[in-house]
């Protein structure tokens, strides 16, 4: 089960970050390319152990980088550190709301891209920043939060597709079993 | 509450890219171009499913409309052909005149096309992938243009595809200069300062305080910088102003070509 919804994590942070690269009609409408990684790290860190989430931290900030003019390794510590950050608190976090899901969602995605800003900054590496990126920026949060419960919904349609179902508690209960004979 | 398997994941992740971020720039590049590698597979089947529907397309287009297109182009193609030979004879006339003046013969430009494929994922960056690469006799550094004008060069060539900066990116500045009669002023293409996020805008800096603008006037590639071929169209005037206490001017450049809508784009070869 772990294994198959590992794969199924990193089958679509690849086809999320090849979506990015060659879907243009965001851009041409709104200006601004959306950036789904920060919520699918969001389900990774709720649904999975920590290897899940380095994986796909690590992979999908690498696979994003490659196609992209940042140095490479940029992504992959902000998408760390804010899923670890939300896995840390897994326990305490209605993860099955999807309200709870938006507002994660909306964290994560306003959140990594600030973080990476910072780290480029702090390289001397100049981007392309003005008044414009604050609405790339407001964009960018609301397409991952609305993008966190669709995950959530279609990670868990796979999962009901794809795996045994846990088998229902029967009304049989073995304290009442009647024995029969000499103890 | 963090437990060990955080901490350790931590430090790796921490460790990781703290190797990558220090890597030298070459090992870098090629770390990258592995990376890319990846997408291959998934670029060849887009090209395909896009063939594939261009090929449907074209079975249900209407032959009159087909009949009207060949001829459209018959005539265009024939004043081309026109226009070529008269540029033909200019040619020889300006390699004979530079010969007997002793100035260095120029060259025709020679042009491959390449499909885009892919644009950068990141907000913050001007570029975009083609599919050619050094296998087609591309090389880093080289020009990329549309018959509209110039797009930017070439950042890195790997085997099979290769990342091309646009104009108006921090990493593709060009020296151009003001094709007019009055002013052929030189200047340096920027990002704009104004809007760095509106891909139709650059900024011109460097130009002198005399130097007499005006909007719509055409500014092309200078040809220093040995980037850049000199003639290439980049875009024109939109405004301008006075700026450092009057020391100097900078104007906006309204770009020719149109980032958002490029599909294919010719790549120069040496």
């Amino acid at each position: 089960m772990n294994s198959f919804n590992t794969i199924a994590i990193l089958v679509v942070a690849y086809l999320v970050v090849f979506f990015q690269a060659t879907f243009n009609e965001f851009r041409q409408v709104l200006g601004v390319q959306v950036d789904l990684l920060p919520s699918l790290v969001v389900y990774a860190a709720l649904s999975s152990g920590v290897i899940t989430l380095t994986l796909v931290s690590v992979l999908g900030g690498l696979m994003l980088d490659s196609l992209s003019t940042n140095p490479v390794g940029i992504s992959m510590l902000p998408l760390f550190v804010v899923g670890l950050l939300m896995q840390r608190s897994k326990e305490f976090i209605l993860r099955d709301q999807p309200y709870a899901q938006l507002m994660l969602g909306l964290t994560a995605s306003a959140a990594v891209p600030l973080l990476t800003l910072l780290i480029l900054l702090n390289l001397n590496v100049r981007p392309l920043l003005g008044w414009f990126s604050l609405w790339q920026w407001a964009v960018m949060t609301a397409a991952g939060a609305l993008m966190t419960p669709v995950w959530f919904a279609c990670f868990g349609w796979i999962a009901r597709s794809f795996n045994y179902l846990p088998v229902a508690e029967g009304g049989y209960r073995p304290d009442r079993e009647i024995k029969r004979g000499r103890q | 509450m963090f437990k060990r398997p955080h901490y350790i994941a931590l430090a790796v992740v921490v460790i990781f890219t703290i190797i990558l971020l220090k890597l030298p720039t070459r090992a870098a590049d090629n770390f990258k171009r592995a990376l890319s590698g990846l997408f291959l597979p998934i670029f060849g089947l887009d090209n395909s499913v896009e063939d594939l529907a261009n090929v449907a397309s074209y079975a249900v287009l209407p032959r009159h409309d087909l009949v009207r297109q060949i001829e459209t182009l018959r005539q265009t193609n024939q004043i081309l052909q026109a226009r070529a030979m008269q540029a033909d004879e200019w040619r020889k006339e300006n390699e004979r005149l530079r010969s007997q003046l002793g100035i260095q013969r120029i060259y025709p430009w020679r042009m491959k096309l390449a499909r885009v494929v892919a644009r950068d994922p990141a907000n913050w960056w001007r570029s975009l992938k083609i599919d050619l690469g050094t296998r087609d006799g591309i090389s880093s550094n080289a020009p990329v243009l549309t018959v509209h004008g110039l797009v930017g060069r070439v950042a890195e060539a790997g085997l099979t595809h290769s990342q091309v900066v646009l104009v108006g990116d921090p990493d593709c500045r060009v020296s151009v200069l003001i094709a007019d009669e009055k002013s052929r002023e030189q200047g340096m293409i920027a990002p704009s300062s104004s809007s760095p996020a509106d891909d139709a805008l650059v900024d011109l800096s460097y130009l002198s305080r005399n130097a007499k603008l005006a909007a719509g006037q055409t500014v092309v590639t200078s040809g220093q910088g040995g980037v850049f071929p000199a003639g290439i169209v980049v875009g024109h005037i939109a405004d301008f102003r006075t700026i450092g206490y009057g020391l100097y001017k900078e104007a906006r450049v309204s770009l020719a070509v149109k980032m958002n809508q490029l599909e294919e784009v010719w790549v120069m070869t040496p």
